[in-house]
């Protein structure tokens, strides 16, 4: 493998060290004119031209692999990956990538971060999920998106499974809730499957679909933290020696005190069957042989459900285009319209014939004109971004920002976690997207705004640049030794080879793209003094002028954000 | 000690295996053995709302900046500020006797002579408590007032000074400072995000050169900066192509202030050689002095709020009296001289120092295996040193009771403290904070979540 590796490399510089392909007018941008493809182009170029918006041409091939990587993987493309394909002639080479980066394993690693950020998977505080049952809910959740587990399925599962929260993952749903009364746990799943805020609800749309989960129960077993979430319409978990919702169960026992535990809730035996009302206004008497929790997925999962669809095809728009058609794209409400009703009605449709398959939804996305737009914007009006007239540039994540940083230098980062003790590490080569718990971490992740997964909120990620970010950027140790000692920079740095060859390569692993004859010249002039004499050949470089270009590339906007 | 991992995957439960955490848990070593993390159970019934206990205290603010020395892990009480020598061994361990301090009628530990010599610097709150014994709920509740467990994380005292200071402060050094390692306990911006979060210095003040991360760096000259820094501008080519993107824009305002912190003046407040050899000295030449030293350039340069996370922590559970005989000494000696050189440079006046753990530890001493003489977590009474700021010196507010183990009179609440020194440092402890989602948050907890109270510090004030 190594091997050949080596051959495909040297092979490939050989080809790209005498003539970079240069079609473009600048590196980010191809020729063509943007040609819409499909219905989504139809509904976003209609959108733009009634706005009297022009749309911008489609990203260069090098812009395009760079991209598709980061949004699809959330890791780099390597050199060798780059240059293959900016060389590849093939027609559909495009459509051809995104069928590939689908099938990578590091689909489901990147896309359970951020489920992980939106199903609050931590095991500390505050949201106290425990080490063991953080990682049992992360298993499950790479595995169904390994699997490509439909959505429907996927979000029933995570609203009606009972067991322990070590054993069977999707339980945690309901333990991965800071507030776990049953107002809050309905909280919790209108955020995450309506994408509606029940902050914003009128008082007895809460109270109506509190009542689906008021008969969840949490008992805690024998061996440490474990806990089993149930249906437990009798209360049992209310009495006392027992726990409740709303109790930390684990907390509770064994503590001595005299004093009995209150009732949380009145047992339910002998009481008259319980109402609900889902959230649209229906109103059912919960069967006394059914989990309630079972009825309202039921009502939930279905096409003709107002927000399920809705919001779940909203946020994949968003997560691959910056921005929902609903913005921001957990706040559906009728005060909120979206901005393209037709395109946001056309995903539902497609999802739904898809069998709630959101790979088809993310091939759909990903191979229209409108995704491959340039990230150069004709306009700077605001109802441009608001209506996809450009790719918008977003900061890389946290977790992708380090790896990036790793898989170039060839380093690793340490993540630990500062409780409990003894600490947790996990092992060295093991990327940050992987990362299963919140709470396991580094001082990196924290400055850089990974999520705190304390809410569920999309926005609890946050990528605006603060002057800390910059000055770890640009002057700490952490990458300045990456840079210095890191093996791969090494291997690239070595002296032997002749500049333009180590300049280009620098190029193609850092910014996924051939230099331009400028940039070129300002990378082969850096750090070299004018000889005294003139006919006297300039000397070789300095190492340190090496490492400061291999700097000035990691700090540039295009490394640090998806454009 | 065995691991919680371990137990786990043996599925022993209730074994000698278990963690010291567990073991807290279940109560085994708590001399009170009553763990209550419902507030509304235990203590004064009668207390005031917070709101209206501020409210009706109009406080001048004095205090332009905070010195937060925080004892993480928790600092034994009973050992050091707090001493009963009446109690016994059982509870007083190797520590048995208290001396007498400059002001007629306060003691404390043995191991604190320089501190005793300060004492009309300071006051001692003996009656701190909240009867939370985890780290993490605990530190929260000293660090943010509110309830841990509650829908939202709250942001820190220190986040939230550097919310509503930062805009009277023009220096370029971030308002929320931490020396040197942040906790990792809870996060400290909580939901005001990462632009609040601290700035941690990393290195060591102690070292030949304080090498803070990000600011001052290893082997690289300012004219290589320069260098390198107009290589970058060349070279950001995409940058150039966007001349009008708003958020490069933003970016590139981040990163303009970073650069005026490492080419700029700024860098000097943390170059400790630019003091005397003697008072360095006199700091000690130990991390935690030289903390103290770094703290006071800061507070010189007018940075709003200054953590020193103490090296090493207090988390005493096994080993405790040596690590005291060890530790205490530094923290004499270094917020000793704190006190003074801040009185020195006309500091102590404007600048609130503050000294606690996040709980204090058992006041008697567990002496069975595995502790051998330790002491474990103790939420229900403890002590906590202000000075400086607008508070009064050479005074004790409240007391624990004969053996330390209860409040005796005036509980002093987490409410009580950080809304004692947020008045005196003029910010308005009922002011919105800006919560992601719109949500109703407050600085300090509002009259409808019944925080207990014992009230502001007035005796002190």
């Amino acid at each position: 493998m190594k091997i050949l590796l080596i051959a495909v490399l040297g092979l490939a510089s050989v080809l790209g060290g005498t003539a970079a392909p240069s079609t473009e007018q600048n590196p980010f941008e191809s020729l063509s004119d943007p040609i819409p493809q499909g219905r989504v182009d139809k509904l976003v170029f209609g959108k733009l031209k009634q706005l009297g918006l022009q749309p911008p041409p489609p990203c260069s091939d090098a812009v395009f692999v760079r991209r598709v990587h980061l949004d699809v993987i959330g890791t780099l493309p390597t050199a060798v990956e780059a240059r293959e394909f900016i060389l590849d002639q093939a027609p559909n080479k495009r459509a051809a990538l995104i069928d590939r980066l689908l099938e990578r394993e590091e689909f489901a690693t990147y896309w359970a971060m951020k489920w992980g950020d939106l199903l609050r998977i931590k095991a500390e505080f505050p949201v106290n999920l425990w080490p063991n049952a953080a990682q049992a809910y992360h298993r499950w959740i790479l595995a169904s998106l390994a699997a490509n587990k439909p959505y429907d399925q996927f979000a029933r599962e995570l609203l009606t499974s009972s067991g322990s929260n070590f054993r069977v993952g999707p339980v945690n749903f309901y333990r991965a809730i800071q507030n776990r009364t049953p107002e809050g746990i309905a909280t919790a799943v209108a955020l995450t499957f309506m994408g509606t805020r029940a902050e914003s609800w009128p008082s007895n749309r809460l109270a109506g679909l509190t009542a689906f989960f008021s008969q969840v129960g949490y008992k805690p077993s024998s061996e440490w933290k474990e806990e089993h979430v149930f249906w437990d319409p009798l209360g049992a978990s209310a009495m006392p020696g027992n726990s409740a919702p709303g109790k930390a169960a684990v907390a509770a026992i064994g503590q001595t005190s005299n004093r009995v535990p209150e009732l949380s809730l009145p047992p339910l035996t002998n009481r008259a069957p319980q109402v609900a009302t889902f959230p649209d206004g229906t109103r059912i008497t919960l069967p006394p042989n059914r989990d309630p929790r079972e009825v309202f997925a039921d009502w939930l999962i279905t096409a003709k459900n107002p927000w399920f669809t809705h919001n779940i095809a909203n946020r994949v728009w968003s997560w691959l285009l910056g921005r929902g058609i609903i913005h921001e794209p957990d706040d559906l409400r009728d005060d909120n319209p979206p901005v393209n009703p037709e395109l946001l009605a056309y995903l539902k449709k497609e999802l739904i014939a898809g069998r709630y398959d959101l790979k088809h939804l993310y091939r759909l996305i990903l191979n229209s004109t409108t995704y491959q737009f340039s990230a150069l914007s004709r306009s700077t009006a605001p109802e441009a971004g608001a209506n996809f007239g450009s790719y918008p540039l977003r900061r890389l994540d946290a977790e992708v920002l380090i790896d990036a940083l790793n898989q170039i230098t060839g380093t690793t980062d340490l993540y630990t976690s500062p409780i409990p003790e003894p600490f947790t590490y996990i092992p060295e080569d093991m990327p940050a997207i992987a990362i299963a718990d919140g709470s396991i971490t580094s001082p990196f992740l924290a400055l850089f705004g990974r999520s705190a997964r304390a809410t569920g909120l999309e926005n609890e990620r946050n990528n605006n640049p603060v002057p800390a970010q910059w000055l770890h950027l640009l002057n700490s140790s952490h990458i300045q030794r990456k840079l210095e000692q890191g093996p791969k920079m090494k291997a690239l740095l070595d002296s032997r080879r002749p500049p333009a060859e180590t300049i280009e390569e620098l190029y193609l692993t850092f910014l996924s793209r051939f230099p331009t004859p400028e940039e070129m010249l300002n990378a082969k002039t850096y750090g070299l003094v004018q000889p005294a004499k003139p006919a006297k050949p300039v000397v070789v470089k300095k190492r340190e002028d090496w490492v400061d270009l291999a700097w000035s590339l990691v700090n540039s906007s295009e490394f640090l954000y998806r454009h | 000690m065995s691991t919680n991992h371990n137990s786990n995957v043996m599925g022993m439960n209730l074994s000698l295996s278990m963690s010291r955490r567990e073991a807290l848990r279940l109560g085994l070593f708590s001399t009170a053995g009553l763990l209550c993390a419902d507030s509304r159970v235990l203590g004064a019934t009668a207390a005031p709302p917070v709101t209206k206990a501020l409210v009706s205290a109009p406080v001048k603010a004095k205090a332009k900046s905070v010195i937060q020395i925080f004892l993480w892990g928790g600092m034994s009480h009973n050992d050091t500020w707090d001493p009963k020598p009446d109690s016994g061994y059982d509870y007083m361990g190797e520590f048995k006797t208290a001396i007498p301090t400059n002001v007629d009628g306060i003691q404390i530990g043995e191991l604190f002579p320089k501190l005793a010599k300060q004492a009309d610097k300071y006051a001692l709150i003996r009656s701190m408590t909240h009867r939370n014994n985890g780290h993490e709920t605990a530190a929260y509740l000293m660090q943010t007032a509110h309830a841990p467990g509650e829908r939202l994380a709250y942001p820190s005292v220190g986040a939230v000074f550097a919310q509503f200071k930062s805009k009277g402060y023009k220096g370029i050094i971030p308002p929320y400072v931490v020396l040197t390692r942040p906790q990792g306990r809870f996060s400290e911006e909580g939901f005001l995000g990462p632009r609040l979060k601290p700035f941690a210095t990393d290195g060591d003040p102690n070292a030949a050169r304080f090498e803070v991360e990000g600011v001052v760096s290893r082997g690289i000259t300012d004219a290589r900066q320069m260098a390198r820094r107009e290589l970058l501008g060349r070279m950001d080519t995409l940058r150039h192509a966007m001349p009008n993107n708003p958020q490069l824009a933003a970016s590139e305002e981040a990163k303009q202030q970073a650069y005026e912190l490492i080419l700029g003046q700024g860098k000097e407040v943390f170059d400790l050689s630019k003091e005397k050899t003697a008072l360095r000295d006199r700091y000690g030449r130990h991390t935690f002095g030289q903390d103290c030293l770094a703290a006071r350039r800061m507070v010189e340069a007018g940075v709003p709020y200054i953590v020193i996370n103490y090296p090493g922590g207090w988390d005493t559970h096994s080993n405790h009296f040596a690590t005291m005989r060890r530790q205490c000494p530094q923290l004499d000696q270094g917020l000793a001289m704190l006190l003074e050189d801040l009185q020195d440079h006309g500091l102590l006046e404007s600048t609130i120092v503050w000294c606690c753990g996040e709980f204090g530890r058992g006041p008697k001493v567990d002496w069975q295996p595995p502790w051998n003489g330790g002491r474990n977590h103790y939420g229900n009474v403890f002590t906590a040193l202000v000075a400086g700021g607008g508070f009064k010196g050479g005074h004790v507010v409240g007391a624990s009771d004969a053996r330390a183990e209860e409040v005796k009179d005036r509980p002093v609440y987490p409410v009580d403290l950080l809304g004692s020194i947020y008045a005196l440092s003029g910010i308005d402890t009922n002011a919105k904070l800006p919560h992601p989602m719109g949500l109703d948050a407050h600085v300090l907890p509002t009259a409808a979540e019944d925080a207990k109270s014992g009230g502001l510090l007035t005796e002190i004030m």
